[in-house]
């Protein structure tokens, strides 16, 4: 009930605008209130003011308001620790249910001054803290787990931070128009269902799986045997070997063809059988109930058939 | 944020140096025992160990607060309660788990270097309180960004001390005081040193063994003479034989002066010793507080004066003090313990009846003081029962108290009325800060007789055997001066000059700083021309003052915020983009010069001349490496010419 309340009264007092391009943090965007540690840093100064009064210490008064005023300044240093950033929202990668989706800000401090210990957040409390030197642009990711196929937002997330003394808790919302596309989890592995030779291609094109043709990035769900380990070695990044023969074989992966099993069952076991495809260098097609890929093969066609997959039955393609 | 080694040592480095001032009235095993537990858990940080089981912990805990309660007999009042403090905070660290625990300890550290101001509030302390916070809010800032390097952290901290050296100034010269106590002190609160209300012999030697401050005086006209300059304190009345006591007086009868002359007016600022009493040069007539006149001439404050008092008084320094003194009094003036010291008393006979009058027997007995071979010692002979007897006619080596003291017993036994009167005696004049310092070394007894016609007239018997005590001071009226505190000896020239400055400087420290009450408020505010100060007045003034300067702060804090453009070409090209976005043709973030220019000339074509003109020039500046003066110079010029 009190969080329900609590989620009213922020979507009242603050904007819960979905925002795009570059965002500059100014002073309207942040907001400062006393952290629990500041609270308890305001009574001590209380007790002390008191003992300056009851015995009369001068220098006593002099330390608590020193201390009084450097409190008071760690507001002003909290809200440069935020101030002028300038945040765009990057690119996020595809990624399967089960998986983090790595949202990525680049976050930019285009002023003389060090930021130090800003938290990125978001409600269910993955977070990721991140130091920005002067005159510096950095990608930060936050890493959100996808529990459901389809599109994930990244919902309004906090930016706080605490420096330098943890007195005061200086934070903005930033709710960018970014999602990142959930994939549906391959099921487990199960054989291709059999190749239909309709059109009449078949083989043709087969001349051998070992036609190495070059190199391409890795694509989460790519079959282990195919990565480039030699590359990986020499530090090119994961990498995948193409083989020429891939063009050769033909097939449908028909949900009609399906066993009658439940939906997202289906899904997933579409999701397998499209990356048993790709990575065996098939040439395949998707048929679904709202439509169909055609047969092709590549990094694209793949994308485009997980993406059919993912937004199954959500009505936004 | 993890508990890393850097911050266990910042931690330990904060706990040791807000502790170490407290090591000189810390039980000696306590502060043993706080550094071996600081250096294991320095030890624990730097080998990675796990910390010690909680039960050793809190075995040493229950341990540690036993014996110091065994040690002080109670677990309650300022000493203890800060012995405790120090234990705990140093134990505290041993058991460090979580971040929360090293903020707590933060704030102990803050906490405890206030109570070290019980003791101390000099410059040095004030210098040593700023070291230990920088330490303290290196460590502190560390708590809030972890991996940052010890250099950085200091700078912060450093920095965030600096500037709020100048808002905490307003705050405390504007903050409404209040004067304390709030609630019931304990009996240990305050500082004890100076003379007290009983003399026996050696009390006043060892006095002039310290070298602390009783109190400053300033004179608002010239100075009296040196011989002149007897600061009145305890008027001693009773004798039992060997200590001297004030006494009860035996009438409520206000003293009475009359033909005075010679007034002279100066400010007193009084170390607190704790006892009522107040120093005042012979005969006091006004004083600016709120003080009694106690029938014996002697200021008397309402309350012990605990804290630092300053206060203007008048004197004269010619008079005749209460020639109607009331029979009682006369009467503890002449009294004597029975038994005592019978050589004496048979020589004050002799006197009684070869001399005509009281006045010829006071010359008699400083006559006697001064042809008898008497010696001016810090260290006389110890005495027997008869000590006047003993100090009179075998040992005749003695300090102030024993001249005072044996005088007026000669005085009583002759009949004359007589009391002992304690003070300080001269002082030193610091040419600096233009004002006398009394130390306790200057504590000093003389006699009082009382004269028919002439009312109570000082006698200083220790005048009449070393005339150097009072004319130079202690260290001239000694042989041999290797006993003497520092000061009274003779340093020579330059340290001399070395400790006035300092001594100056602590004066102003003093009557600024740490005596600055709400009556100091007032007259500062009042100078400054602030009328009718009201607290509420005194907090509208504080909240203004802060807020222009919390205002220019920000200003100053937040001006690294705004990117400034250094490059020229750079500058006056984005003037041109201005310029044209309020006209609504804004440049888009993907569009080059050229680009630009074009669609500018397209939307406004009276413009595309020297838009192109622009844009050329600042691309031929940017790219084409045409770097000249006159290059830069024509491209500015068209910059300034274009209009919309």
């Amino acid at each position: 009930m009190f969080k329900r309340f609590r989620q009213l009264f922020r979507n009242w007092a603050f904007r819960r605008t979905v925002e795009t391009g570059t965002v500059v943090l100014n002073q309207r965007r942040i907001y400062i209130i006393p952290s629990k540690q500041g609270l308890a840093f305001a009574l001590v100064l209380g007790l002390m003011l008191l003992g300056d009064i009851n015995y009369n210490l001068s220098l006593g008064y002099v330390l608590t308001f020193l201390l009084a005023t450097t409190a008071g300044l760690t507001m002003l240093y909290a809200f440069r620790n935020l101030a002028q950033l300038e945040i765009h929202a990057g690119h996020v990668e595809p990624v399967f249910v089960g998986e983090q989706a790595r949202f990525v800000f680049h976050f930019n401090n285009p002023s003389n001054l060090a930021r130090y210990q800003i938290h990125l957040h978001d409600d269910a409390g993955n977070e990721t803290i991140f130091d920005l030197p002067e005159r510096c642009s950095t990608p930060v990711s936050l890493s959100i787990p996808a529990n459901k196929r389809g599109w994930l937002d990244s919902e309004r997330l906090s930016l706080y931070t605490h420096f330098p003394l943890g007195l005061f808790h200086a934070w903005t919302y930033i709710h960018f128009d970014v999602r990142a596309l959930v994939y549906p989890k391959p099921a487990a592995p199960q054989a291709l269902p059999a190749a239909s030779a309709q059109d009449g291609t078949g083989k043709v094109m087969a001349k051998g799986d070992d036609d190495f043709s070059g190199l391409r990035n890795y694509v989460s769900g790519d079959a282990l045997p195919r990565i480039a380990w030699k590359a990986l070695a020499r530090e090119q990044g994961l990498q995948v070997k193409q083989f020429s023969a891939q063009q050769g074989y033909s097939l449908w992966l028909d949900w009609a063809l399906l066993p009658n099993i439940a939906t997202e069952r289906k899904l997933e076991l579409l999701t397998r059988w499209v990356l048993d495809a790709d990575a065996q260098g098939l040439m395949y097609g998707l048929r679904l109930p709202d439509g169909e890929v055609m047969q092709q093969h590549g990094t694209t066609h793949r994308a485009e058939c997980l993406r059919r997959l993912a937004l199954y039955g959500m009505g936004d393609k | 944020m993890k508990l890393t080694a850097p911050l266990i040592y910042g931690l330990i480095a904060s706990i040791l140096l807000v502790s170490a001032p407290h090591a000189e009235h810390l039980p000696i095993w306590v502060s043993a025992m706080c550094v071996a537990l600081l250096g294991w858990r320095g030890y624990l940080a730097y080998s990675g160990t796990p910390l010690p089981s909680r039960w050793l912990l809190l075995l040493i805990t229950i341990a540690g607060v036993a014996a110091i309660g065994i040690g002080f007999r109670t677990l309650f009042g300022r000493e203890v309660g800060v012995t405790l403090l120090i234990l705990l905070a140093t134990l505290k660290l041993l058991e460090l788990k979580a971040v929360r625990d090293a903020t707590v300890l933060i704030y102990l550290s803050c906490f405890i270097i206030i109570t070290n101001f019980f003791y101390s509030q000099s410059i040095p302390t004030a210098l040593f309180m700023l070291f230990t916070l920088i330490v303290i809010v290196a460590t502190w800032v560390n708590l809030q960004t972890g991996a940052l390097a010890l250099k950085p952290r200091l700078r912060i901290a450093g920095l965030l001390l600096l500037q709020a050296i100048p808002l905490s100034l307003i705050l405390f010269v504007l903050f409404p005081r209040i004067q304390g106590p709030l609630w019931g002190m304990p009996q240990d609160a305050y500082a004890k040193s100076g003379l007290s209300d009983t003399m026996s012999p050696g009390s006043m030697s060892k006095l002039s063994l310290s070298d602390e401050v009783a109190f400053r005086a300033t004179f608002s006209g010239t100075a009296p003479m040196r011989s002149q300059m007897y600061w009145r304190g305890p008027v001693l009345w009773d004798f039992d034989g060997t200590t001297w006591k004030r006494g009860q007086n035996a009438t409520l009868q206000k003293p009475t002066l009359s033909d005075v002359g010679m007034p002279v007016d100066y400010t007193v600022t009084l170390e607190p010793h704790n006892k009522r009493w107040l120093f005042a040069l012979d005969m006091p007539t006004n004083i600016s507080v709120a003080a009694d006149m106690a029938p014996d001439f002697q200021l008397l404050n309402r309350t012990p004066v605990n804290a630092r008092l300053r206060y203007n008084a008048r004197s004269q320094l010619s008079y005749r003090a209460n020639l109607n003194e009331p029979p009682q009094q006369m009467k503890r003036a002449l009294d004597l313990p029975r038994g005592y010291n019978p050589k004496a008393l048979r020589l004050a006979a002799e006197w009684r009846s070869n001399e005509k009058n009281d006045e010829a027997i006071a010359n008699t007995a400083l006559r006697y003081f001064n042809q008898n071979a008497f010696s001016y010692t810090l260290e006389p002979p110890l005495l027997g029962t008869h000590n006047v007897d003993d100090f009179l006619f075998t040992t005749k080596q003695g300090f102030c108290e024993h001249y005072a003291s044996s005088f007026v017993f000669l005085m009583r036994a002759a009949g004359v009325p007589a009391r002992v009167v304690t003070g300080y005696q001269g002082g030193e004049f610091n040419e600096l800060g233009g004002y006398y310092i009394l130390r306790q070394a200057d504590a000093h007894a003389w006699a009082e007789v009382w004269l028919k016609n002439r009312g109570w007239v000082r006698v200083d018997p220790t005048a009449a055997i070393s005339p150097a005590r009072i004319q130079s001071g202690l260290s001239a009226a000694l042989p041999d001066n290797a006993a003497l505190p520092f000061m009274a000896r003779n340093p020579p020239q330059w340290m001399r000059e070395l400790r006035f400055n300092w001594d100056a400087l602590s004066n102003q420290w003093n009557q600024w700083v740490l005596g600055y009450n709400s009556e100091r408020q007032f007259a500062f505010l009042t100078r400054l021309g602030m009328e009718d100060i009201t607290w509420q007045k005194l907090a509208m003034n504080m909240l203004a003052g802060i807020f222009i300067l919390v205002g220019i702060f920000t200003l100053i804090l937040l001006r690294r915020l705004v990117v400034r453009q250094n490059d020229p070409v750079q500058a006056a090209w984005l003037k041109v983009c201005k310029k044209l976005a309020k006209a609504g043709l804004a440049r888009a973030p993907h569009e080059g010069p050229e680009d630009y220019a074009a669609r500018v000339s397209a939307a406004r074509p009276h413009l595309a001349d020297a838009m192109h003109d622009i844009a050329t020039r600042y691309t031929d500046l940017r790219y084409a490496g045409t770097n000249d003066e006159g290059a830069l110079r024509a491209f500015k010029d068209a910059v300034k010419a274009f209009k919309l």
